[in-house]
Protein backbone atom coordinates (compact mmCIF):
# COMPACT_ATOMS: atom_id res chain seq x y z
CA UNK A 1 0.00 0.00 0.00
CA UNK A 2 3.04 2.29 0.24
CA UNK A 3 3.63 4.76 -2.57
CA UNK A 4 7.25 3.81 -2.84
CA UNK A 5 8.48 5.85 0.09
CA UNK A 6 10.72 3.03 1.14
CA UNK A 7 9.15 2.20 4.48
CA UNK A 8 7.07 -0.86 4.30
CA UNK A 9 6.08 -3.34 6.93
CA UNK A 10 6.70 -6.99 6.16
CA UNK A 11 3.80 -9.42 6.47
CA UNK A 12 5.13 -10.60 9.82
CA UNK A 13 5.47 -7.02 11.09
CA UNK A 14 1.92 -6.25 9.98
CA UNK A 15 0.80 -9.37 11.74
CA UNK A 16 2.60 -8.35 14.94
CA UNK A 17 1.21 -4.82 14.79
CA UNK A 18 -2.33 -6.15 14.28
CA UNK A 19 -1.80 -8.38 17.31
CA UNK A 20 -0.52 -5.51 19.49
CA UNK A 21 -3.39 -3.25 18.39
CA UNK A 22 -5.89 -6.06 18.93
CA UNK A 23 -4.79 -6.57 22.51
CA UNK A 24 -4.78 -2.80 23.16
CA UNK A 25 -8.25 -2.38 21.73
CA UNK A 26 -9.58 -5.42 23.57
CA UNK A 27 -8.40 -3.90 26.83
CA UNK A 28 -10.17 -0.68 25.82
CA UNK A 29 -13.35 -2.60 24.98
CA UNK A 30 -13.33 -4.22 28.44
CA UNK A 31 -13.23 -0.71 29.91
CA UNK A 32 -16.09 0.49 27.72
CA UNK A 33 -18.08 -2.55 28.71
CA UNK A 34 -17.52 -1.69 32.37
CA UNK A 35 -18.62 1.90 31.75
CA UNK A 36 -21.87 1.10 29.94
CA UNK A 37 -22.63 -2.41 31.16
CA UNK A 38 -23.27 -3.86 27.69
CA UNK A 39 -21.37 -6.17 25.41
CA UNK A 40 -18.99 -4.39 23.02
CA UNK A 41 -18.22 -5.97 19.63
CA UNK A 42 -14.92 -5.25 17.89
CA UNK A 43 -13.83 -5.56 14.29
CA UNK A 44 -10.42 -6.81 13.21
CA UNK A 45 -8.02 -3.85 13.00
CA UNK A 46 -7.16 -2.71 9.52
CA UNK A 47 -3.88 -0.98 8.87
CA UNK A 48 -2.75 0.86 5.80
CA UNK A 49 -0.17 3.35 4.68
CA UNK A 50 -2.05 6.00 2.76
CA UNK A 51 -2.48 9.75 2.22
CA UNK A 52 -4.38 11.85 4.73
CA UNK A 53 -7.18 12.56 2.23
CA UNK A 54 -7.79 8.86 1.68
CA UNK A 55 -7.80 8.24 5.41
CA UNK A 56 -10.34 11.04 5.83
CA UNK A 57 -12.48 9.60 3.04
CA UNK A 58 -12.39 6.21 4.76
CA UNK A 59 -13.78 7.71 7.95
CA UNK A 60 -16.62 9.42 6.10
CA UNK A 61 -17.38 6.25 4.19
CA UNK A 62 -17.77 4.36 7.47
CA UNK A 63 -19.37 6.95 9.72
CA UNK A 64 -20.83 9.76 7.62
CA UNK A 65 -19.66 13.37 7.52
CA UNK A 66 -21.12 14.55 10.83
CA UNK A 67 -18.64 13.08 13.24
CA UNK A 68 -17.50 13.82 16.74
CA UNK A 69 -14.20 12.56 18.09
CA UNK A 70 -12.20 12.54 21.26
CA UNK A 71 -8.62 13.10 20.24
CA UNK A 72 -5.44 12.46 22.15
CA UNK A 73 -1.96 12.85 20.80
CA UNK A 74 0.81 10.58 21.98
CA UNK A 75 4.56 10.90 21.81
CA UNK A 76 7.56 8.76 22.61
CA UNK A 77 9.51 6.30 20.48
CA UNK A 78 6.66 6.76 18.01
CA UNK A 79 4.20 9.64 17.93
CA UNK A 80 0.84 10.40 16.45
CA UNK A 81 -2.81 10.93 17.15
CA UNK A 82 -5.48 8.58 18.45
CA UNK A 83 -9.19 9.18 18.04
CA UNK A 84 -12.39 7.72 19.38
CA UNK A 85 -14.97 8.59 16.73
CA UNK A 86 -18.79 8.57 16.72
CA UNK A 87 -21.52 9.87 14.47
CA UNK A 88 -22.61 13.19 16.07
CA UNK A 89 -26.20 11.98 16.16
CA UNK A 90 -25.26 9.22 18.60
CA UNK A 91 -23.00 11.12 20.96
CA UNK A 92 -25.79 11.96 23.42
CA UNK A 93 -26.72 8.27 23.55
CA UNK A 94 -23.13 7.41 24.41
CA UNK A 95 -23.11 10.06 27.14
CA UNK A 96 -26.37 8.60 28.47
CA UNK A 97 -24.87 5.11 28.46
CA UNK A 98 -21.81 6.09 30.49
CA UNK A 99 -23.60 8.37 32.98
CA UNK A 100 -26.13 5.74 34.01
CA UNK A 101 -29.90 5.65 34.39
CA UNK A 102 -30.14 7.89 37.46
CA UNK A 103 -29.40 11.09 35.54
CA UNK A 104 -32.16 13.18 33.96
CA UNK A 105 -32.08 14.14 30.29
CA UNK A 106 -31.07 17.72 31.10
CA UNK A 107 -28.25 16.52 33.32
CA UNK A 108 -26.96 14.24 30.56
CA UNK A 109 -27.07 17.10 28.03
CA UNK A 110 -25.15 19.28 30.47
CA UNK A 111 -22.43 16.73 31.06
CA UNK A 112 -22.30 15.37 27.48
CA UNK A 113 -18.98 16.93 26.42
CA UNK A 114 -17.22 15.97 29.62
CA UNK A 115 -18.63 12.47 29.52
CA UNK A 116 -17.34 12.02 25.96
CA UNK A 117 -13.92 13.40 26.84
CA UNK A 118 -13.56 11.11 29.84
CA UNK A 119 -14.81 8.08 27.91
CA UNK A 120 -12.26 8.83 25.19
CA UNK A 121 -9.58 9.32 27.81
CA UNK A 122 -10.21 5.91 29.34
CA UNK A 123 -10.54 4.05 26.02
CA UNK A 124 -7.58 5.64 24.24
CA UNK A 125 -5.30 5.53 27.29
CA UNK A 126 -6.06 1.85 27.84
CA UNK A 127 -5.36 1.06 24.24
CA UNK A 128 -2.16 3.12 23.90
CA UNK A 129 -0.79 2.13 27.31
CA UNK A 130 -1.25 -1.56 26.52
CA UNK A 131 0.55 -1.09 23.19
CA UNK A 132 3.37 0.79 24.96
CA UNK A 133 3.74 -1.98 27.52
CA UNK A 134 3.90 -4.64 24.83
CA UNK A 135 6.44 -2.73 22.76
CA UNK A 136 8.36 -1.77 25.91
CA UNK A 137 8.60 1.95 25.20
CA UNK A 138 6.84 4.59 27.30
CA UNK A 139 4.36 6.93 25.60
CA UNK A 140 3.21 10.30 26.86
CA UNK A 141 -0.46 11.02 26.29
CA UNK A 142 -2.02 14.47 25.97
CA UNK A 143 -5.22 15.64 27.63
CA UNK A 144 -8.28 14.61 25.54
CA UNK A 145 -9.91 17.16 23.23
CA UNK A 146 -13.27 17.02 21.48
CA UNK A 147 -13.26 17.70 17.74
CA UNK A 148 -16.24 17.82 15.40
CA UNK A 149 -16.70 17.73 11.65
CA UNK A 150 -16.11 15.40 8.73
CA UNK A 151 -13.15 13.04 8.34
CA UNK A 152 -10.87 15.77 6.97
CA UNK A 153 -11.57 18.02 9.97
CA UNK A 154 -10.86 15.26 12.45
CA UNK A 155 -7.65 14.05 10.87
CA UNK A 156 -6.31 17.54 10.20
CA UNK A 157 -6.77 18.29 13.86
CA UNK A 158 -5.31 14.95 14.82
CA UNK A 159 -2.10 15.59 12.94
CA UNK A 160 -1.62 19.29 13.62
CA UNK A 161 1.28 18.76 15.99
CA UNK A 162 3.38 16.66 13.65
CA UNK A 163 6.00 17.40 11.08
CA UNK A 164 4.70 16.96 7.60
CA UNK A 165 7.88 16.11 5.77
CA UNK A 166 6.45 12.87 4.45
CA UNK A 167 4.16 14.15 1.72
CA UNK A 168 1.14 13.55 3.94
CA UNK A 169 1.56 9.80 4.07
CA UNK A 170 0.43 8.20 7.30
CA UNK A 171 0.10 4.80 8.88
CA UNK A 172 -3.61 4.57 9.50
CA UNK A 173 -5.05 2.04 11.96
CA UNK A 174 -8.74 1.61 12.15
CA UNK A 175 -11.05 -0.52 14.29
CA UNK A 176 -14.82 -0.31 14.47
CA UNK A 177 -16.85 -1.31 17.48
CA UNK A 178 -20.52 -1.52 18.25
CA UNK A 179 -22.88 -1.92 21.16
CA UNK A 180 -25.96 -3.63 19.75
CA UNK A 181 -28.23 -3.10 22.76
CA UNK A 182 -27.82 0.64 22.41
CA UNK A 183 -27.49 0.93 18.65
CA UNK A 184 -24.09 2.57 19.15
CA UNK A 185 -21.30 2.37 16.63
CA UNK A 186 -17.93 3.97 16.75
CA UNK A 187 -14.37 3.75 15.61
CA UNK A 188 -10.94 3.90 17.13
CA UNK A 189 -8.41 5.34 14.72
CA UNK A 190 -4.71 5.92 15.09
CA UNK A 191 -2.49 7.87 12.80
CA UNK A 192 1.30 8.03 12.71
CA UNK A 193 3.65 9.77 10.33
CA UNK A 194 6.40 8.04 8.39
CA UNK A 195 9.26 8.72 10.82
CA UNK A 196 7.18 7.05 13.53
CA UNK A 197 6.54 4.13 11.23
CA UNK A 198 10.30 3.60 11.01
CA UNK A 199 10.64 3.55 14.81
CA UNK A 200 7.61 1.29 15.08
CA UNK A 201 9.10 -1.12 12.55
CA UNK A 202 12.16 -1.51 14.79
CA UNK A 203 10.09 -2.10 17.93
CA UNK A 204 7.96 -4.63 16.10
CA UNK A 205 11.16 -6.41 15.10
CA UNK A 206 12.18 -6.67 18.75
CA UNK A 207 8.67 -7.79 19.72
CA UNK A 208 8.72 -10.52 17.05
CA UNK A 209 12.22 -11.68 18.07
CA UNK A 210 11.14 -11.96 21.68
CA UNK A 211 7.97 -13.84 20.79
CA UNK A 212 10.00 -16.29 18.71
CA UNK A 213 12.55 -16.71 21.51
CA UNK A 214 9.81 -17.59 23.97
CA UNK A 215 8.59 -20.25 21.62
CA UNK A 216 11.76 -22.29 21.54
CA UNK B 1 -13.94 9.07 63.58
CA UNK B 2 -15.29 10.34 60.30
CA UNK B 3 -13.02 9.81 57.30
CA UNK B 4 -12.55 12.46 54.60
CA UNK B 5 -11.69 11.20 51.12
CA UNK B 6 -10.31 13.71 48.63
CA UNK B 7 -11.20 12.88 45.00
CA UNK B 8 -9.03 14.81 42.52
CA UNK B 9 -10.08 14.52 38.87
CA UNK B 10 -10.62 17.14 36.17
CA UNK B 11 -13.53 15.14 34.79
CA UNK B 12 -16.89 15.52 36.48
CA UNK B 13 -18.00 12.14 35.16
CA UNK B 14 -14.98 10.50 36.76
CA UNK B 15 -15.71 12.25 40.08
CA UNK B 16 -19.31 11.00 39.92
CA UNK B 17 -18.04 7.45 39.32
CA UNK B 18 -15.63 7.71 42.21
CA UNK B 19 -18.49 8.94 44.39
CA UNK B 20 -20.64 5.95 43.41
CA UNK B 21 -17.89 3.47 44.22
CA UNK B 22 -17.19 5.19 47.55
CA UNK B 23 -20.87 5.19 48.52
CA UNK B 24 -21.08 1.47 47.80
CA UNK B 25 -18.00 0.55 49.81
CA UNK B 26 -17.79 3.15 52.58
CA UNK B 27 -21.14 4.94 52.83
CA UNK B 28 -20.09 6.54 56.13
CA UNK B 29 -17.02 8.27 54.66
CA UNK B 30 -17.20 11.86 53.36
CA UNK B 31 -16.21 12.75 49.83
CA UNK B 32 -14.42 16.05 49.10
CA UNK B 33 -14.02 16.89 45.39
CA UNK B 34 -11.28 18.83 43.62
CA UNK B 35 -11.28 19.51 39.85
CA UNK B 36 -7.55 20.18 39.63
CA UNK B 37 -4.26 19.74 41.50
CA UNK B 38 -4.33 23.43 42.49
CA UNK B 39 -7.80 23.08 43.97
CA UNK B 40 -6.67 19.97 45.85
CA UNK B 41 -3.74 21.88 47.42
CA UNK B 42 -6.11 24.66 48.43
CA UNK B 43 -8.50 22.18 50.08
CA UNK B 44 -5.63 20.50 51.91
CA UNK B 45 -4.78 23.87 53.40
CA UNK B 46 -8.02 24.16 55.33
CA UNK B 47 -9.47 20.65 55.63
CA UNK B 48 -8.31 17.46 57.24
CA UNK B 49 -7.99 14.82 54.53
CA UNK B 50 -7.45 11.17 55.44
CA UNK B 51 -7.41 9.40 52.07
CA UNK B 52 -6.72 10.68 48.53
CA UNK B 53 -7.85 9.33 45.14
CA UNK B 54 -5.95 11.18 42.41
CA UNK B 55 -6.41 11.07 38.63
CA UNK B 56 -3.13 10.93 36.69
CA UNK B 57 -3.99 12.68 33.42
CA UNK B 58 -4.94 16.27 34.34
CA UNK B 59 -4.38 19.46 32.40
CA UNK B 60 -2.55 21.80 34.76
CA UNK B 61 -0.44 19.33 36.68
CA UNK B 62 -0.40 15.54 36.59
CA UNK B 63 -1.60 13.43 39.49
CA UNK B 64 1.74 11.79 40.24
CA UNK B 65 3.34 15.15 40.88
CA UNK B 66 0.47 16.13 43.17
CA UNK B 67 0.70 12.77 44.94
CA UNK B 68 4.44 13.22 45.49
CA UNK B 69 3.83 16.59 47.15
CA UNK B 70 1.05 15.10 49.25
CA UNK B 71 3.31 12.23 50.29
CA UNK B 72 5.91 14.69 51.65
CA UNK B 73 3.28 16.50 53.69
CA UNK B 74 1.55 13.32 54.86
CA UNK B 75 3.95 10.36 54.95
CA UNK B 76 1.30 7.89 56.10
CA UNK B 77 -1.76 9.01 54.11
CA UNK B 78 -3.29 6.28 51.92
CA UNK B 79 -3.05 7.63 48.37
CA UNK B 80 -4.25 5.96 45.15
CA UNK B 81 -3.43 7.02 41.60
CA UNK B 82 -6.49 6.41 39.42
CA UNK B 83 -5.83 6.15 35.71
CA UNK B 84 -6.57 4.33 32.47
CA UNK B 85 -2.92 4.86 31.60
CA UNK B 86 -1.84 1.40 32.70
CA UNK B 87 1.75 1.69 31.49
CA UNK B 88 4.39 -0.09 33.54
CA UNK B 89 6.24 3.22 34.04
CA UNK B 90 3.21 4.93 35.58
CA UNK B 91 2.62 2.01 37.95
CA UNK B 92 6.32 2.02 38.92
CA UNK B 93 6.26 5.78 39.58
CA UNK B 94 3.18 5.37 41.79
CA UNK B 95 4.98 2.67 43.78
CA UNK B 96 8.03 4.88 44.21
CA UNK B 97 6.00 7.39 46.18
CA UNK B 98 4.19 4.65 48.08
CA UNK B 99 0.88 5.24 46.32
CA UNK B 100 -1.47 2.50 45.18
CA UNK B 101 -2.53 2.11 41.57
CA UNK B 102 -6.20 1.65 40.65
CA UNK B 103 -7.30 1.32 37.02
CA UNK B 104 -9.98 3.42 35.34
CA UNK B 105 -12.87 3.07 34.78
CA UNK B 106 -13.23 3.10 38.52
CA UNK B 107 -15.56 0.46 39.94
CA UNK B 108 -16.39 -0.53 43.51
CA UNK B 109 -14.70 -3.85 42.79
CA UNK B 110 -11.51 -2.18 41.63
CA UNK B 111 -11.40 0.24 44.54
CA UNK B 112 -12.20 -2.29 47.24
CA UNK B 113 -8.66 -3.49 47.91
CA UNK B 114 -7.27 0.00 48.28
CA UNK B 115 -10.09 1.22 50.55
CA UNK B 116 -9.92 -1.83 52.83
CA UNK B 117 -6.18 -1.32 53.20
CA UNK B 118 -6.71 2.39 53.83
CA UNK B 119 -9.34 1.69 56.52
CA UNK B 120 -6.95 -0.68 58.23
CA UNK B 121 -4.10 1.82 58.17
CA UNK B 122 -6.32 4.59 59.53
CA UNK B 123 -7.59 2.40 62.34
CA UNK B 124 -4.13 1.30 63.42
CA UNK B 125 -2.83 4.88 63.23
CA UNK B 126 -5.77 6.47 65.02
Amino acid sequence: MSDGHGIELTELEKDALTEVVNIGVSRAAISLRKMIGEHVLLSVPSLEVLGRERAAALLVQQGGDQLVAVKQSFSGAFSGGALLIFPQARSLELARAVTGPEMTNDEVVEIEQEALAETGNVILNNCLATMANMLKRPLTMSIPHIVKGDGTNLLAQAGDDQDDGDAGLVLFLYISFSVRERDLQGYIAMMMNMSSLLALKELLGAFIAETMAEDF
Amino acid sequence: MSVNVLVVDDSKLARINAGKALRTLKPEWNKVEAGSAAEAIEILGHETIDVALIDFNMADRDGLSLAAELRQLHPAMPIAIITANIQDEIIARAREINASFVAKPLTAEGLQGFLSGAALRLRSAG
